[in-house]
């Protein structure tokens, strides 16, 4: 047998159970979206259609708001954890990782634990104010689920990134007379580019299309990954939820391929 | 002493943070061993709850680590020799093809179980049975797999390696078994790690494809969150800390040899 021949034969297996369980999957969705009443205009629901147009709006927003925190908050703490040594400093690092191989439904868990009707912030309000706060399950819960399955990930990215950064650089700012927050925005921040545009893209996609911290928390959410699942369960509205289902894999996949274009490393979402 | 207070306030954030993390997580593991989380610890702790989640979810716990080693299984038998194949090809269509078998990575869940169901729906037999939550495992973890062999590949110069198995007169699948796959031990079982952990915890395409008589231990904690006490629900994850902390840590002990060398 030639080599040539053998390294088709590699290829075989992955190929047929590629198209057997994706594309022909995805393919069937598609052609189902365009096959309700509305037909092929169905896919322009999502922008049309007020209900799901909101809907859409509010997860873009929560996505973008926990992009932002998410890169805000993981990069005070990466860089700091990255420049200096301290007793105890692994075990922050550890503490900081260890939720990366947490599930959706685990993290909307923990969130019910923090702020839900057993929870702690409502524990110490209760007892403080005399208010319980409760906020586990509507969209704040969620955005702090969010922030949590990110977080980890973006510490991550931003501490590796940062430990590439050239320290000359930073070194000779500052014998030049940049103060520490001019180093910050002149210097750290533009090397740490790539990575913040990556991981940035990781929590938005990840924000934008994750269903199980949203399930666990209400199932009334007002946000995408939930008005599929109850159009698809509840309603048995196939089209719509194909059409949908679409839409959110479109724009997830663009948002990745985006940052990846300008980053020119491979990224990939979870959850 | 500016530096100082910068240091103090940058540390003090960093904890707030990793209290964030960190404590849901221990109160959950109190809560699994408390006898009345309500009371707090003081009313006493207890094993009950693990017991009674033992006795009532048993079947999603042994369901799971047989889907996710059946998942490992699949991905091997399919993900090696196609990474070995994509990496010595190269080229345009290799790049193409790992472009499409990293789509289940971006693409929700949700789409994909939905186009799974949409297109099996209708096989009654292959639909109710674990093969079906299998195939949508498959998809999922498959670029895992194949990427972390490849970027093996990368580092050890296979095609050298390959050459001179070559010329030595070797037959290709000789090869491949006796020079490629030994030498892609460390890719193999980083992906292998990454993909057990990633089915074990496997919800979003999960739920969608389970039926009662195949629930994993992901679709059984959703159960559980809805349905169970906060004592049984948190013994439930103190059970599925327990599976997938050790391969976290195996994890990152691979990482950190690989960087450290």
């Amino acid at each position: 047998m030639s080599h040539k021949s053998f390294v088709w034969i590699c290829l075989l297996p992955l190929a047929a159970v590629t198209a057997a369980f994706f594309l022909l999957p995805m393919a069937r969705l598609l052609v189902t979206g365009a096959e309700g009443p509305r037909g092929l205009a169905e896919y322009l629901a999502i922008l049309v259609e007020p209900r799901y147009r909101a809907t859409l709006v509010n997860t873009v927003l929560l996505a973008a708001a926990t992009t932002v925190a998410t890169l805000i908050i993981a990069t005070i703490a990466g860089l700091f954890l990255q420049r200096h040594r301290f007793p105890g400093r692994a075990v922050l690092v550890a503490i900081l990782t260890f939720p990366l191989a947490f599930p959706g439904v685990v993290i909307g868990f923990m969130i019910i634990l923090l702020a839900g009707r057993q929870g702690l912030i409502g524990d110490v309000s209760a007892r403080l104010t005399g208010d319980k706060l409760v906020f586990a399950y509507s969209i704040y819960g969620l955005f702090l689920g969010y922030l949590y399955f990110s977080i980890p990930r973006v510490i991550l990215t931003i501490m590796a990134a940062a430990q590439k950064l050239d320290p000359g650089l930073a070194e000779a700012a500052r014998s030049l007379g940049a103060g520490p927050f001019a180093v910050l925005r002149d210097v750290i921040l533009p090397g740490l580019a790539p990575a913040l545009v990556a991981s940035g893209a990781i929590a938005f996609a990840t924000a934008m299309g994750a269903f199980g911290t949203a399930f666990t928390l209400a199932t009334n959410i007002d946000v995408l990954p939930m008005l599929i699942y109850t159009e698809f369960t509840l309603a048995g509205n196939l089209a719509t939820s194909a059409a949908l289902s679409v839409g959110l894999g479109v724009m997830t996949w663009l948002i990745l391929a985006l940052a990846r274009s300008f980053t020119g490393n491979s990224v990939a979402a979870a959850g | 002493m500016r530096d100082r207070i910068i240091f103090a306030l940058q540390l003090l954030f960093t904890l707030i943070v990793a209290a964030f993390l960190a404590v849901p997580a221990a109160l959950s593991i109190a809560a699994g061993v408390t006898v009345n989380y309500f009371r707090g610890i003081q009313s006493g702790v207890t094993l009950q709850w693990v017991a009674q989640v033992l006795d009532l979810y048993a079947g999603t716990i042994m369901a799971s680590i047989a889907i996710a080693l059946g998942t490992l299984l699949v991905t091997l038998v399919v993900g090696v020799p196609a990474a070995y194949a994509l990496y010595v090809r190269g080229g345009r269509l290799a790049r193409l093809v790992e472009e499409i078998i990293t789509l289940p990575v971006a693409i929700p869940g949700l789409a994909l179980a939905l186009g799974l169901l949409l297109s099996y729906g209708g096989f009654g037999n292959f639909r109710r049975s674990w093969l079906f939550i299998l195939a949508g495992h498959v998809i999922f973890t498959m670029p895992f797999m194949v990427r972390s062999v490849m970027a093996i590949f990368a580092s050890i110069d296979v095609k050298s390696l390959d050459e001179g198995a070559a010329s030595l007169g070797a037959a290709p699948w000789r090869r491949f078994v006796d020079v490629i796959v030994p030498n892609a031990a460390p890719g193999i079982l980083a992906g292998s790690l990454m993909v057990v952990t990633l089915s074990l915890g496997e919800f979003n395409l999960t739920w969608m494809l389970h039926t009662p008589l195949t629930k994993t231990l992901p679709v059984g904690l959703a159960d559980s969150y809805a349905s169970m006490r906060l004592e049984v629900a948190s013994a439930y994850t103190l059970i599925f800390f327990v599976m997938i902390i050790p391969l976290l840590v195996a994890m990152q002990w691979i990482g950190e040899r690989g960087s450290a060398k």
